[in-house]
């Protein structure tokens, strides 16, 4: 009896062990980054050309003889947009395949999830998520590319100002993009004396926003509108906003800042603005602006690889992998310390997002100017300034 | 005849710590044992439903809202408020009890899909809730939880500890922690299951009728089980919230649900070590998928469909009656 017991145990762990082993990597020579991405899911907009950008350079970079000598290799996994997979992906980047960086993280939630993770295990970390959360307070091992919402907020208002705008009406998605936004907004408003006369709310899956914009055409004094949400939501409200006959000024935030909201909305946009990288709009870029030529080469770099629309996502990876290239060529070596030393430390690195200057208090490194105004204009964006 | 009871009851709990003591030996590095660590969390999380769906016959398609309560107690109450983990834990599951209870006594009076869509609104409800307290629950971002402490030790997976003087590491000892867990998990389970009311239980899962005819209070049993694997939940969910690190509403979600059901389902609904071996393969199923990328979820689902068609019962229930088959095959012949 106690031998079939035995027997039938030792089965089980072995059949458990087994499947454990498959997921076992080797150790290499090459420098591995780690990356873990919503390249499927509800943020597969925001993962897939990530995913595309990081394949895409590494073998770049390993075609002209990788980093100090040593390829890149590139471990990827797909957290399908849930937080605590990415926290387990994570983990497994840093156990399992002890990469030396890690690059990726698609959106707020799934970055915050393996924060505390990645900062007991001491490796350095570059997220492609938005929130200021991510950066703000400084975290020793976490890095990010894109501007923080709190940034576009800036942007947006001082634009509003600049066009003689005080008061003016938020609409917002209760997501974590449009929550986030919302706070930032209303923080960066009472700094810069302007006024939110109306603040209203919208869900995800909210198919119809004409109640929410009455309510703030009916407010007295409102002089502007600004929409911050992510996805469906903020083309609906474009959709609406033309329907009512709204005659103010409308802002949307950079979270749909690509072309596939200019379909959506279609004529309705028309007027709008919105801050965006220079991506959007490469050719318009005046010759002096440094960013121009790098703006210009990941488009077409990207669009003739992958034979489809390029986008400021995928940007954010493209500058994450470059801050990760040069901190491991600064630090000379991939000592996890040295290269977030190096991270730290880099200044005036020209990506596709905006002008890097890190500092021990800032590990974003960009400013709000790295934002540019874009207005649509007969079905195009137009540059502003 | 109760000797016999006895025996098979600790068999299966003996079978399982063995491998438990086993399984260290063929973790290769602490990722394995995150994953197993995760593993007995989950598992112990179903044996709970199990008690519920398997014994009692009562669907719960919003579990993971209690799962998501306790471990958004634990991390409020031990983050937010500097408690210690043990006493947070404790409050949290007598609440999350209480609450059970609240909602468990008029919507365990339907039937069928009235009870699930009951249920699966109390877990959608709960998620909202999370998702919308931002002052409270950080909102769709989520927060942090602190790590666990135990009578003045932190347990972090990045520590290094000494039990009786053998240096052990975080993963370790959570290792340690978590098996002790289950195991506890189970033992009570087994207990219930072999008690008047585990008895009581399934006679309201043969026929409502006839147990309330045989003087069976079954309005009483069956929310004392709904409350009993809330509870389950609900301490499971503190810990898993310990040993994450960090938690989002998603521990809270519709999907979370779906998956705890899934999994008794497929390891074998009424069969205590059958759900086990169901969390077992639904957490490992990702992980041995991801390098099939695109694939994934192609290959997961597929491995659900055929597992449903083929082995209708549930994994371990299929595999031991073939294997008692074959064996009563093979005793044959050889006579």
């Amino acid at each position: 009896m106690l031998r079939t017991m035995m027997r039938r145990a030792g089965k089980c762990a072995a059949v458990a062990a087994a499947g454990l082993m498959m997921m076992s990597a080797q150790a290499a020579e090459p420098i591995k980054i780690g990356s873990f991405l919503s390249v499927t899911g509800p943020a597969s907009f925001l993962g897939d050309p990530e995913l595309k950008t990081l394949e895409m350079y590494v073998e770049k970079i390993n075609e002209e003889g990788g980093v100090l000598g040593r390829p890149l290799e590139l471990v990827h996994y797909d957290d399908v947009g849930n937080a605590s997979s990415a926290r387990n992906f994570a983990s497994r980047l840093i156990r399992s395949d002890q990469v030396d960086i890690i690059v990726g993280g698609s959106t707020t939630g799934a970055t915050m999830a393996a924060v505390p993770l990645i900062e007991q295990a001491q490796v350095p970390f570059i997220s492609l998520a938005g929130a200021v959360v991510i950066t703000n307070p400084v975290k020793k091992w976490v890095f990010k590319t894109p501007q923080t919402d709190r940034m576009a907020a800036e942007r947006i208002l001082t634009d509003m100002k600049d066009r003689g705008i005080t008061k003016f009406g938020l609409i917002s998605g209760t997501g974590g993009f449009g929550s986030s936004g919302r706070t930032q907004t209303l923080e960066v408003a009472e700094e810069m004396g302007m006024e939110v006369v109306a603040d209203v709310t919208y869900s995800g899956s909210d198919t119809d926003m004409t109640a929410q914009l009455t309510n703030i055409r009916n407010t007295k004094g409102v002089e502007a509108v600004l929409n911050f949400g992510f996805g469906q939501g903020p083309a609906i409200v474009t959709r609406n906003y033309a329907q009512l006959g709204m005659e103010l000024p409308f802002y949307q935030s950079h979270g749909v800042a690509s072309d596939s909201f200019l379909e959506l909305a279609g004529s309705s946009a028309e007027g709008l603005r919105l801050p965006a990288s220079p991506l959007l709009v490469p050719d318009s870029l005046p010759e002096d602006d440094p960013q121009k030529e790098v703006v210009q080469n990941y488009k077409a770099e990207y669009e003739a690889r992958w034979d489809s629309k390029v986008s400021t996502f995928g940007a954010y990876a493209y500058d994450g992998l470059m801050l990760a290239v040069r901190a491991i060529e600064e630090a000379g070596s991939t000592d996890p310390a040295a290269v977030r030393d190096a991270l730290e430390n880099i200044k005036g690195y020209v990506g596709v997002t905006g002008e890097f200057n890190m500092a021990p208090d800032d590990h974003n490194g960009l400013d709000a100017d790295s934002f540019r105004i874009l207005e649509v204009q007969n079905g195009e964006w137009k540059l502003i300034n | 005849m109760l000797n016999r009871f006895m025996q098979s009851r600790l068999r299966g709990l003996m079978v399982l710590a063995l491998i438990l003591i086993i399984l260290p030996v063929f973790l290769g590095n602490p990722f394995h044992y995150e994953l197993v660590i995760q593993m007995a969390i989950i598992a112990a999380t179903v044996v709970g439903l199990n008690l519920l769906v398997g014994f009692a016959g009562q669907i719960s398609l919003g579990h993971a809202g209690f799962f998501g309560l306790g471990a958004y107690f634990t991390g409020i109450a031990t983050g937010t408020y500097g408690w210690s983990s043990i006493p947070a834990l404790v409050v949290g599951a007598i609440a999350v009890g209480i609450i059970a209870w609240v909602v468990g006594r008029p919507i365990l009076r339907l039937k069928g899909h009235y009870l699930s869509m009951a249920t699966l609104a109390v877990g959608f409800i709960i998620a909202i809730i999370l998702n919308n307290e931002r002052a409270i629950t950080g909102g769709p971002d989520g927060m942090p939880v602190p790590a666990f402490d135990l009578f003045g030790w932190e347990l972090s997976t990045f520590g290094r500890y000494s039990l009786f003087g053998v240096d052990i590491s975080g993963v370790q000892a959570w290792y340690i922690l978590a098996s002790v867990v289950l195991l506890l998990a189970v033992w009570f389970a087994q207990n219930l299951i072999e008690s008047p009311i585990g008895r009581a239980l399934r006679s309201v899962k043969g026929s409502e009728v006839a147990a309330s005819v045989v003087g069976v209070d079954t309005a009483k049993y069956k929310s004392l089980v709904f409350v009993i694997s809330a509870i389950y939940a609900s301490v499971m969910g503190g810990l898993y919230a310990h040993f994450q690190g960090f938690i989002t509403p998603a521990v809270a979600s519709f999907e979370f649900s779906i998956l705890f059901i899934t999994m008794v389902v497929l390891g074998g609904m009424g069969s205590t070590f059958g759900v086990i071996l169901g969390a077992v393969v639904l957490k490992l199923l990702p992980q041995v998928l991801a390098d099939f990328q695109e694939l994934e979820t192609v290959m997961f689902g597929l491995i659900l469909m055929l597992t449903m068609i083929f082995m209708p019962k549930g994994l371990l229930p299929t595999i031991t009656a073939t294997v008692s088959k074959r064996m009563r095959k093979k005793a044959g012949g050889e006579a």
